[in-house]
């Protein structure tokens, strides 16, 4: 029953075919034979699941269940979780437990989920390929050698080797969407405001976004119902009213206009990924889209001003790690400076220390003007570039990643080589604009994810789009277990 | 050489709102330490702020009491350094689009003058948690009840001349945050916190010279003598040939002196920038008008109404205006008894002097407005005299009823009868003629002695006018 993705699952468990208790089951035994290598959870709930797995049955046998009741997912370890250790991929939190829920946490509760642990990350949600874990790096299903991706590295591994009906993630630059191309999984990054932020520790406050990662779009379509809507306990929580994601997944897609970017295909595109996409965007035309260019003029500026912005933003999120009220703190502080210095020296990992060092630089006196307010004023031509295409086009489409899943190790040397990995993803979490990556196909047996962006809160528009081409295609179904 | 001092004052008010600037902790005091602080508060990971409505008003409201400038735009920005106090190593504050912007007030002198003192803006900031150094030997206990409290900081320009001026703009401020309810301003609690600013400079120039900031004193009285001390400090540096160092100094109230402050918590960079987790603030004239709506008439209008509609003098005026509470109490008397000037003396007077001695506010005075303008009927009504009315006021602190009540019970009924009078004054008289010869020698000042026999014999109730009247009238012929 575990290659089930959550939509089948869902309507067999409704069907009486098996028990949430027997599915949590299953998976966990998987999870017990699996996640050693693959490494793709920090943390395994399994009373917790059993014991839900029970609540969700016995609801079921009274009449009292939903699309969610009794379906086994897992939590990025960036999301807050009631009593549960919550430790961000990091040394720094790795004695934190949860006071509280996140928002998104407590929905899934709410709909009656079961929780089958908290999944790896790269160290707070920094990095591109789940390596900089103070756990360990996650191993790409399709090929061990390989890295999943990051930051969302355990979520996409453990979906994409069946060991979960779904995960919850979150994507800053492309965190969710990269990892799904590189598992060959479905992942979307909603709008900016679509999803409360209320317990999702924070890296980048003005880019983070929580998303799903599934099998297909009609499961992301299910965890979306859960996971939209207004959060007064979040600010930045927008009030556009939450919709039914499941209704319109079956419009035809005749009449949809589709833009490629000129610059996400020019050189730095590996040719059979390149390959991959276009034969993806021509499926799309037999559906009855038409396909035109587009010009995000500023997109060579994008990654630069993320890696200024996000950092600037990161190290003001985590001054708070200083060792006084909770998390970890170094052994026999002699004094405040020295318990400061040392609790966060020991506590974070490299990469996220060198993007607190560039985000305090670029706040410092001095550069301000020059790097974060620079930044942001590009990040406004950013915004405005996709706004002109939009006028054009329905959505946009190109590759997630310009090449398929790398080798673990071998993008250490440079960071800069490894913040190139989002140059395809970063200017939609800059422009706030909703974003998903499907599977496309396959090159050297390693999957290819198509991106889709779409206008504010255009989620249901991008999901039937996606649902469409998995109903046409089967690169979906494609998985290293089967 | 002579000085000029130039001075500018940062006020910190805590808003009294129930809860905190971003949390729904509550902000009351005195709790045990540590029970007022949630996860927010904490700087869990995954918490984010929500903006405190109240405390906007609060903050509109004190602007529009300085006719400022209103913000329509405002933004919170987050400052940047790290202090066990401040559990998230930013305070969420505001810098370049604070709420409130320029505005003034007039302040008070006590010869009666009147400056009018520029404020240069207010903004919302989260407040820390406390700092505990002793009863923890080696170590600091840190107490987060107060992080989060919204404060409101008040910066004035630079227009303070000498310490009293900083006195009366701090008295008057106080008294506008009273009567706007804004906050309960005391000092002592701090919920009124004073920074001074202080630099001195030749007089005629126009240049300023370098400030000291003297942090946190927390009393009116403090805030003259530290300012004073610091001002000579400086002019006897700047004489003796030194330089001012810019610094941030504490003023030691024992030993009446300003000291360096050791580098605590002051990163000489902030690293502001815009609060990514708050949307800026837009509010409306609609908005701005509903707080005007709300405001209730301010001390400087006070002051001319009691002038123009009570006959008191601006002294009177401005006394009974400054505190919200004994305006109102000198109101209702005034209107229960019909006589303003009485009405201003006794609550200016002997009321007041009671309320000091036993150290409380008029709030909780044990005569109510009702009971005084009682008193002051019988008064006007000749029932007793000024000086008998003293003697029943005692009474009625001392909780032995009403004016009415103790003057039947005590007998203290004037006499006012004339034929009585006359019988007390040919008495008087007759008993006295060595005195009486003094007068008709011209000694007219005797007449006191008359005067305090009568008051003797009639145990202080003969009508004091009638029996001096009477006893010119007899003595004359």
């Amino acid at each position: 029953m575990i290659e089930l993705g959550l939509a089948p699952l869902s309507r067999a468990l409704a069907d009486g075919e098996f028990s949430s208790v027997e599915l949590t089951q299953a998976y966990l035994q998987q999870i017990a034979q699996e996640n050693s290598d693959l490494n793709a959870y920090v943390t395994v709930c399994e009373e917790l699941a059993l014991s839900q797995a029970r609540a969700a049955d016995e609801a079921r046998s009274q009449g009292n269940a939903g699309p969610l009741t009794g379906i086994p997912i897992a939590h990025k370890d960036l999301f807050c979780t009631q009593g549960i250790r919550t430790a961000c991929g990091s040394k720094m939190l790795d004695n934190f437990i949860a006071p509280y829920n996140a928002t998104v946490v407590e929905n899934f509760i709410k709909a009656g989920s079961v929780t089958l642990g908290k999944t790896n990350m790269d160290e707070f949600a920094m990095g591109s390929s789940n390596e900089t874990s103070f756990y360990g790096p996650v191993k790409n299903p399709w090929d061990r050698s390989l890295v999943p991706g990051g930051s969302s590295g355990g979520s996409a591994a453990a979906v994409a080797a069946r060991l979960c009906a779904g995960a919850t993630a979150t994507d800053t630059g492309g965190s969710i969407r990269q990892p799904a191309s590189f598992t060959g999984i479905t992942g979307l990054k909603p709008t900016y405001g679509r999803v409360s932020r209320w317990g999702m520790v924070a890296f980048a406050s003005s880019l983070d976004q929580a998303g799903t990662m599934t099998q297909s779009a009609e499961d992301a379509a299910m965890m979306l119902n859960v996971m939209a809507g207004l959060d007064l306990k979040d600010s930045t929580s927008s009030d556009t009213a939450a919709e039914d994601y499941t209704k319109d997944l079956d419009k035809p897609l005749a009449g949809l206009k589709i833009g490629i970017p000129t610059q996400h295909f020019s050189e730095g595109l590996n040719a059979d990924v390149e390959k991959c996409i276009r034969e993806a965007i021509a499926e799309f035309e037999k559906l009855g889209a038409t396909v035109r260019e587009v010009s995000l003029d500023n997109s060579h500026l994008s990654v630069s001003a993320y890696y200024v912005i996000a950092p600037a933003e990161a190290s003001a999120n985590l001054s708070r790690y200083d060792g006084v009220r909770y998390g970890y703190r170094c052994k026999d502080p002699v004094n405040l400076e020295d318990m400061y210095k040392r609790t966060r020296s020991e506590g974070f990992g490299t990469e996220v220390k060198r993007r607190i060092m560039v985000g305090t630089y670029a706040l410092s006196a001095g550069y301000y003007d020059a790097y974060y307010i620079k930044a942001q004023k590009i990040r406004r031509l950013i915004k405005n570039d996709f706004q002109k295409a939009f006028e054009e086009v329905d959505v946009i489409m190109g590759p997630t990643s310009p090449h398929t899943a790398f080798a673990i190790g071998s993008k250490n040397d440079d960071p800069v080589t490894m913040y190139l990995e989002d140059i395809y993803t970063i200017a939609v979490n800059l422009a706030g604009l909703p974003g998903m990556s499907i599977p496309a196909g396959l090159v050297n047996g390693l999957p290819v994810g198509l991106q889709i962006v779409g206008k504010d809160f255009a989620e249901a528009q991008l999901l039937n789009v996606a649902h469409k081409f998995q109903q046409a295609t089967d690169w979906h179904e494609k998985s290293p277990v089967n | 050489m002579e000085w000029e001092t130039v001075i500018g004052l940062e006020v910190h008010v805590q808003l009294a709102t129930a809860s905190k600037l971003f949390s729904g902790t509550s902000t009351e005091f005195g709790a045990q330490p540590n029970t007022q602080a949630n996860i927010y508060d904490l700087a869990m990971p995954g918490t984010l702020p929500v903006l405190n409505a109240e405390a906007l008003r609060m903050a509109v409201k004190f602007g529009l009491a300085i006719d400022a400038e209103i913000g329509k735009t405002s933004v919170f920005d987050r400052k940047n350094y790290f202090y066990p106090d401040l559990p998230k190593g930013y305070q969420t504050s505001q810098l370049d689009f604070p709420t409130v912007g320029k505005g003034q007030l007039v302040i008070d002198m006590e010869d009666g003058s009147q400056r009018t003192i520029g404020v240069t803006r207010a903004h919302m900031e989260e407040d820390a948690g406390k700092s505990l150094h002793e009863d923890f030997h080696g170590k600091t206990g840190i107490d987060l009840n107060r992080a989060g409290t919204p404060l409101l900081e008040i910066v004035s320009e630079p227009d303070l001349r000498n310490a009293r001026e900083a006195v009366a703009y701090l008295k008057k401020l106080h008294s506008i945050i009273l009567y706007l309810g804004i906050s309960d301003g005391d000092m002592s609690q701090g919920s009124m916190r004073c920074d001074a600013n202080v630099s001195v400079r030749p007089k005629g120039t126009t240049e300023l010279g370098n400030r000291t900031e003297i942090k946190n004193i927390n009393s009116f009285r403090f805030v003259e003598k530290a300012i004073n001390i610091e001002v000579q400090r400086q002019i006897d540096i700047i004489e003796d040939g030194g330089k001012i160092v810019q610094e941030t100094r504490l003023y030691d109230a024992d030993k009446n002196e300003t000291r360096s402050m050791r580098s605590k918590e002051v990163a000489n960079d902030y690293r502001y920038f815009p609060e990514p987790d708050l949307l800026p603030i837009v509010i409306d004239d609609a908005y701005i008008e509903s707080v005007r709506t709300t405001l209730p008439e301010l001390p400087d209008i006070k002051k001319q109404r009691f002038q123009d509609e009570y006959a008191l003098s601006e002294y009177d005026a401005m006394i009974l205006s400054s505190d919200l509470s004994t305006a109102d109490y000198f109101e209702e008397v005034a209107k229960a008894c019909g006589d303003a000037k009485l009405s201003a003396n006794w609550v200016m007077g002997d009321l007041q002097a009671s309320l000091n001695k036993d150290e409380i506010s008029i709030s909780e005075s044990p005569i109510s407005s009702d009971a005084l303008a009682g008193l002051i009927k019988r008064i006007k009504d000749n029932t007793i005299s000024s000086k008998i009315a003293k003697t029943v006021f005692e009474a009625m602190l001392a909780g032995e009823g009403d004016a009415d009540s103790i003057i039947e019970s005590k007998g203290l009924k004037q006499v006012t009868d004339a034929g009585a009078i006359e019988k007390m004054v040919d008495e008087v008289i007759a008993n006295n003629p060595a005195q009486v010869q003094q007068f008709k020698e011209g000694k007219e000042q005797v007449i006191g002695f008359f005067v305090g026999q009568i008051m003797k014999a009639s145990q202080g109730k003969a009508n004091p006018a009638q029996v001096n009247q009477l006893l010119k009238e007899k003595l004359s012929s």
